[in-house]
C-alpha cells in the first residue's frame, strides 16, 4: 500500500499510463536515442535504434530516478534494456505496478 | 605443461628470441617465429575438436602468450591478436555453416587472422563504426578506412567491424569474417613506433566483399562484451606479464653476476630486485585469478555481461599495463647502465618500449572512464572467492 501511495505522490497523472508509456517518457527525456522514441514499437531493439552500451548506464540511472527503484546487479545486463517491453518486464520484476488500479 | 605449451616455449626461446632484436630494429614482421608457430599447429588450437582443432582453453593460450612474450613481444602480440579473432568466431559462430567451415579451414591450414576494428573518424572508439555492410542479393561489400590493421600485409583473413546496414546508427555494429581472397588493402600509413615494432600496424584503405553468411550472427556489442573484450584483456595481460618476467629474469641474472664478484652480503640492486619480484607476483596473481574468473563464466551470456565481471576485466587491463612498466623500470634500476645499454645481455630498452604500448592500445583513460561508468551502476562487490 505504501508503495502505491508513494507512486501516486511522485507521478500523479502518469499513474494512469502503463509502464511502457512511462518508460518511453524517460527515454525521450534522457535523449539517449537518435531515433524518434514515439515511432518505436514496444518490442523494437533499442540498441538498433542507437542506444550505446555507454548510454545504458545513464538510462538505468534515469529509470531508477523516475520510478524510485534500484536495479539489482542480476538485472544489470544488456538484455534488460534491449526494448521498452524488456525494461517494463524488469520493472515489473522489481515490483513496479503495471498500471494504476 | 601441455606439449603445445612446451612447443610454444621452444619457439620462443629458440626462434623468436633469436630474431627479436632484428624484428625490433627493422620494424619487420616476425616471420620466422610465426612460421614456426604455424608449423607446430599452434594457430588453430582454440578451434573445437569437432571442427578439427584442439579445443584449447583460454588458460593454455594465455600461457603461450606469456611464454612468447618473454622472447619477442611483437610475436606474442600477433599471436594474442590472432587468438582473439579466433575466439570471436569459435564462441559466436553458432550453427552458421560458412563460419563452421571456415573454422575447419583455420585449423587445417593454420590461418593467421587479423583485425580491422578501429576506423578513421570515430576517435578510437571501436564500438562505433562509420562504414557499413552494403547488402545486395545475399552478398555484401564494405569499404573501411582503417588507421591500423596489425600485420595486415601478412595475415590470411581479417575480421572487420561495420554498421549493420547503411541506415544503422554508429553503435549498431556487426563483425564480418573476410578471408584473404575477399579483400584488398591499400597501405595508407606505416608503423614506425616506439615499441611493438614487429606488429607492423600499418594503416590501410580496406575494400571487402563476400557472402552475407560471413557476418557473425550475434551483434558486435555481444561479441565484444562477451568475448573480444575479456579475451583481449586476458591475453594481452598474459603477454605483458611475459615481457615483465623476462625483465626480472635479466635483473636476477645481473644481481647473480654481481653477487659472484662480492660473495657474502646482499649485492647492489638486491632490494630492488626483491621489489620487482613482488610486483611481478602481484601482476601474475591478477592474470591467473582473472583467467579463472573467465573460465567460470565462459558460455554463460548472463554472467559474461554481468557488471562485476566487466569491471574485473577492465581492471586487469589497466592494472597489468601499469605494472608491466613499473616492473621493467625496477629491473632497469637493478641492472643500471647494463640494462640501459642496447648491447648487453641485460638490455631492457626493448622491453620498456614494448611495454609502454600496453597503456595505449585501447587507451587506459578510455578503459578507466568506462569502468567508472560501470561502477556507478554496480551495487555489490563479490565475496573473496566468488
Amino acid at each position: 500500500m505504501f508503495k502505491i501511495h508513494s507512486e501516486i505522490f511522485n507521478f500523479g497523472a502518469s499513474m494512469a499510463q502503463p509502464v511502457q508509456a512511462r518508460v518511453r517518457a524517460v527515454l525521450k527525456e534522457s535523449a539517449l536515442l537518435q531515433a524518434d522514441v514515439e515511432s518505436l514499437a514496444d518490442d523494437a531493439d533499442l540498441y538498433a535504434a542507437g542506444l550505446t552500451s555507454h548510454a545504458t548506464v545513464n538510462l538505468m540511472l534515469a529509470l531508477e530516478e523516475a520510478f524510485d527503484i534500484e536495479f539489482p546487479d542480476r538485472l544489470l545486463r544488456r538484455r534488460t534494456f534491449s526494448s521498452v517491453n524488456a525494461i517494463a518486464q524488469s520493472l515489473d520484476e522489481i515490483g513496479v505496478y503495471k498500471e494504476a488500479a | 605443461m601441455t606439449s603445445r605449451l612446451a612447443a610454444a616455449r621452444a619457439v620462443g626461446v629458440e626462434i623468436a628470441a633469436r630474431h627479436a632484436d632484428d624484428v625490433d630494429a627493422g620494424a619487420r614482421f616476425p616471420r620466422e617465429a610465426l612460421a614456426a608457430l604455424k608449423d607446430r599447429q599452434l594457430l588453430g588450437i582454440m578451434v573445437p575438436e569437432s571442427e578439427g582443432g584442439a579445443g584449447a582453453g583460454i588458460a593454455e593460450v594465455a600461457s603461450i602468450c606469456d611464454a612468447l612474450g618473454r622472447s619477442c613481444a611483437s610475436t606474442a602480440m600477433i599471436y594474442a591478436m590472432h587468438q582473439i579473432q579466433v575466439a570471436c568466431i569459435v564462441h559466436h559462430a553458432g550453427k552458421n555453416a560458412w563460419l563452421r567451415t571456415f573454422m575447419k579451414q583455420l585449423a587445417k591450414d593454420q590461418l593467421l587472422l587479423g583485425s580491422a576494428t578501429s576506423e578513421v573518424g570515430v576517435g578510437g572508439d571501436v564500438r562505433s563504426s562509420i562504414c557499413a555492410i552494403e547488402e545486395k542479393d545475399g552478398r555484401f561489400s564494405l569499404t573501411k578506412q582503417a588507421p591500423v590493421i596489425s600485420y595486415g600485409a601478412d595475415c590470411d583473413g581479417i575480421l572487420v567491424t561495420a554498421r549493420r546496414t547503411p541506415q544503422s546508427p554508429a553503435s549498431d555494429q556487426v563483425i564480418v569474417v573476410v578471408p584473404r581472397d575477399g579483400y584488398q588493402l591499400e597501405q595508407k600509413s606505416g608503423w614506425d613506433a616506439l615499441g611493438m615494432r614487429g606488429t607492423c600496424s600499418n594503416g590501410y584503405h580496406l575494400e571487402a566483399k563476400g557472402g552475407m553468411e560471413q557476418v557473425i550472427p550475434a551483434p558486435f556489442a555481444d561479441v565484444s562484451a562477451q568475448t573480444m573484450l575479456p579475451v583481449s584483456h586476458l591475453l594481452w595481460s598474459a603477454l605483458w606479464l611475459g615481457i615483465a618476467t623476462d625483465a626480472v629474469t635479466r635483473a636476477r641474472a645481473y644481481v647473480r653476476s654481481e653477487a659472484k664478484k662480492t660473495p657474502g652480503g646482499v649485492p647492489d640492486g638486491g632490494w630492488r630486485l626483491a621489489e620487482a619480484a613482488s610486483l611481478l607476483q602481484l601482476m601474475k596473481s591478477n592474470v591467473v585469478v582473472s583467467l579463472r574468473q573467465y573460465e567460470a563464466v565462459v558460455g554463460s551470456e548472463d554472467k559474461l555481461t554481468a557488471l562485476p565481471f566487466a569491471v574485473a576485466m577492465n581492471n586487469l587491463k589497466t592494472g597489468s599495463s601499469q605494472l608491466a612498466v613499473q616492473v621493467i623500470h625496477q629491473a632497469m634500476l637493478v641492472c643500471g647502465l647494463a640494462g640501459y645499454r642496447n648491447d648487453t645481455a641485460f638490455s631492457l630498452g626493448r622491453h620498456l618500449r614494448d611495454a609502454h604500448s600496453a597503456a595505449l592500445m585501447v587507451n587506459n583513460d578510455r578503459v578507466l572512464a568506462r569502468t567508472a561508468q560501470l561502477l556507478v551502476a554496480l551495487r555489490e562487490d563479490p565475496g573473496l572467492l566468488e
